[in-house]
């Protein structure tokens, strides 16, 4: 296990380690998530596809609950996220997420983005977060890029930044939302890369995405939303090979 | 499929944008209100503080002496308006300076805006009181110089310098292919200017414009400063007649903040719906 | 310094240029004074003015409406009115309303002495601004911004610290260098209720010395260099902020 895990409130790992069940959510008149249900267990990664505006963002979003919504319950490792006195900060230390637009601290090198939370919010000795950070950006092949400045970097590269400072909290789970959708397809491939080597080394995922091909390869479990309910869910291989439900079988042939 | 674009995926839903902005037009009454409680407050705060029942309470005097203290506000309003129309005469001559591609031009132009912008406005005003003659002869015309002339020519010359570099940002807020495109059609310099460049800046002009007579119209009290009668030095001479009643002084230089306030505040609310109307998109 | 007294007096007789505060040590020493008075005032406001506008931006961030109102009606309250009136308001009214002290002459005195309203009232009128200066440079930054902070488990507070101003101050810095050099401009009506800063001071030593010109010139020339010297500052701390790909 790794280091710093206190699994909160009886978590016991033969428990889905992310519980979505019944989840409604609107904006204002807007329905966005029509009671949606799904879990993810430890170490597997869960690959949400479907067309813009079906609500998937706003799912991931409510997980760590940077969305509240009205109805329902996800439990992550015990937490119920739908809890009015629920402790944001207790929840944000397991859930880790990386966002389409990078979203980096455009005033901080790639260094003190990736050791700045570790530091103030985890209150981690400074030496100690320092030498993580540069081993996390070692790991997602950013050497020696320890010192620029997001405005200098490539997308790809930023968005690489950004998933070492995710992972520099140590989460049990991370959240990708659309991270490829913003970037050049030149370097769609070099962020990829480093989410392959996180789900390989057993980290849990939820990956909103359009790359089929990645969800297929990587993924353990494929969910299919339109208007905000899941359609279709599968593993990939039988999800891909023999979509059942028309809409699912339309978005496929658009896109594939 | 795409019949019905939800908006789900904005970057941050409104409930999360806490957006002051919604708060702000529609404050107006609330101000008032609260303004004129305050005064009405330190009012009754100043009554029960001297407990002297056989003086007149603290709103008989105000009433009693509004029409006095009115006057006196728009004392301040004329100033403020003639200082306007002289500071933006000048300012627009001034501007055209800056904007002038000649170099000595466009330098003393340049000197001029930034002393008369640099400069303290109370300086300038116990300058202007100093410095100028009380009577100037031009010819056989003999013209009297009161203080509040002189105020005027103080308030306006800071007027004109912010004028004029109003007129120089908007002119530079100009995409600089309006003058090649002009140029490019054989248009002089000064046709360029005159019927391309700055019809174009006028509109933007307008907001900063309105926001400088606000910030004048406030500086006009400090005319009582340097001797004229306006309504701050009135209701220094109210307190006085009521026999230098210390109690009185909190709630008449309140009324005077709430004529200010009530004068001034539209002029704000108007100036931001214009701003936001007229923003620049580039 | 005796030498430079002897051709100065040189000069008022030669030429009539009366600059008295160059070789009479009383005019000399209160006109010092009367400097060090005004930069003074104009430091304690600077960053009185700066700390209101920061805590003033914040809470106009905050969930509870009534606060958002109340700060509201602050700002549009002191920008609309003339900061004169405002002084004399606390200076007069205010301190009227306050119970006097004794001092250590058995005197009854103010509590609060006209510097210190001076000071009070010329923060609140320029911290007003700089709410919203710093609103607008808040409103700048993309909002996915903060919602990343907030996702790193940041408080809002430490959002507000660490993210947001930081990156607000970047976009309003020349906003905000503008009305600072205002802030020094207004520290002059501080004379009106008898601090001695340059220009009440000033103002005695031309009554003594009937030299209101040459006066007048050395305080433009003093004004010019304090705000000349504020904006170079700024500039160094807009550099010194300046981050690539951020900004200008």
């Amino acid at each position: 296990m790794p280091r710093g895990f206190d699994p909160p409130t009886g978590w016991t790992p033969d428990q889905p380690l992310v519980a979505i069940d019944d989840v409604h959510k609107s904006f204002g008149e807007v329905e966005v998530l029509k009671g949606v249900s799904l879990s993810v267990r430890r170490g597997e990664v869960a690959c949400i596809i479907g067309p813009s505006g079906s609500g998937k963002s706003t799912l991931i979003r409510c997980v760590n609950a940077l969305v509240p919504f009205q109805k329902g319950s996800i439990k992550v490792l015990g937490i119920e996220v739908n809890d009015p006195h629920l402790d944001k900060l207790r929840l944000r230390k397991h859930v880790g997420m990386v966002f389409q637009q990078y979203n980096l601290f455009p005033h901080r090198t790639a260094l003190e983005n990736v050791m700045m939370a570790p530091v103030q919010v985890l209150k981690r000795l400074r030496a100690e977060a320092e030498a993580e950070a540069y081993a996390l950006l070692k790991k997602v092949r950013l050497e020696g890029k320890e010192h620029a400045y997001p405005g200098e970097m490539s997308g790809g590269q930023q968005q690489r930044v950004a998933i070492a400072r995710s992972l520099a909290m140590h989460p049990e789970l991370m959240l990708f939302d659309e991270v490829t959708a913003a970037l050049d397809p030149e370097t769609v491939k070099e962020v990829l890369v480093a989410i392959r080597q996180l789900a390989e080394e057993g980290m849990t995922c939820i990956l909103v995405t359009h790359e089929m091909g990645f969800a297929r390869e990587v993924g353990n479990h494929v969910y299919f939303t339109d208007r905000g309910v899941i359609v279709e869910h599968g593993p990939p291989a039988e999800f891909f090979a023999a979509p059942r439900d028309p809409r699912t079988q339309a978005f496929l042939s658009q896109i594939l | 499929m795409t019949d019905r674009v939800l908006p789900v995926i904005l970057p941050l839903p409104k409930a999360l944008r806490r957006d002051a902005s919604s708060s702000r037009l529609c404050l107006s009454l609330w101000h008032a209100i609260a303004l004129a409680a305050f005064v009405a407050l330190t009012a009754m705060a100043a009554d029960a503080a001297t407990g002297q029942p056989t003086r007149a309470s603290v709103l008989v005097v105000l009433a009693r002496w509004s029409p006095l203290l009115l006057r006196g506000f728009g004392f301040n309003i004329l100033i403020s308006l003639m200082a306007m129309a002289i500071g933006t005469a000048l300012g627009v001559f001034l501007g055209l300076g800056l904007v002038s591609p000649r170099r000595p031009v466009h330098a003393l132009s340049w000197v001029l805006t930034e002393f008369f912008r640099n400069a303290p406005w109370l300086v300038l005003l116990f300058f202007m009181i100093y410095m100028l003659p009380f009577r100037i002869q031009i010819g056989p015309l003999s013209i009297a110089l009161p203080d509040w002339v002189k105020a005027v020519i103080g308030l306006g010359l800071p007027v004109m310098a912010n004028v004029a570099e109003i007129m120089r940002g908007a002119v530079q807020s100009i995409h600089p292919g309006q003058w090649e495109a002009a140029e490019s059609l054989g248009f002089t310099r000064n046709q360029q200017l005159w019927q391309i460049v700055l019809p174009q800046c006028l509109k933007r002009m307008i907001p900063p414009w309105m926001n400088l007579y606000a910030i004048l119209a406030m500086g006009t009290t400090l005319a009582s400063i340097v001797g004229v009668n306006d309504v701050v030095t009135l209701a220094g001479q109210v307190q006085a007649a009521e026999g230098g009643r210390t109690d009185l002084l909190a709630p008449l230089y309140g009324y005077v903040l709430l004529l200010f306030f009530i004068y001034s505040y539209p002029i704000a609310l108007l100036t931001q719906r214009l701003e936001r109307r007229y923003a620049v998109h580039i | 310094m005796h030498g430079i007294a002897i051709w100065f007096r040189h000069l008022y007789e030669t030429t009539g240029i009366n600059l008295t505060i160059a070789y009479d040590p009383f005019d000399r020493a209160r006109f010092l004074d009367g400097f060090l008075v005004t930069l003074e005032l104009s430091a304690i406001t600077i960053i009185g003015s700066i700390v209101v506008g920061v805590i003033g931006a914040w809470l106009q961030g905050a969930r509870l409406v009534w606060t958002r109102r109340i700060v509201q009606v602050y700002i549009q309250l002191f920008r609309n009115t003339p900061p004169l009136v405002q002084m004399f308001f606390f200076y007069f009214g205010l301190s009227s309303l306050l119970p006097t002290i004794k001092n250590s002459f058995g005197m009854q005195e103010p509590p609060v002495s006209g510097f210190a309203w001076a000071c009070i009232s010329l923060i609140f009128f320029a911290g007003a601004f700089n709410v919203e200066i710093f609103r607008s440079g808040i409103e700048a930054i993309p909002s996915s911004t903060i919602e990343a902070a907030e996702a790193l488990g940041y408080t809002r507070l430490q959002t507000y610290l660490n993210v947001v101003l930081p990156l607000a101050m970047r976009v309003c810095l020349p906003a905000l260098t503008n009305n600072l050099v205002n802030l020094i401009k207004t520290t002059t009506l501080a004379y009106a209720i008898a601090v001695p800063e340059l220009l009440y001071v000033s103002n005695q030593i031309w009554s003594d010395s009937v030299n209101v010109p040459v006066m007048m010139v050395v305080l433009f020339i003093i004004y010019t260099a304090l705000v000349g010297l504020l904006v170079a500052a700024m500039k160094a701390w807009e550099r010194a902020l300046h981050r690539p790909g951020l900004g200008t």
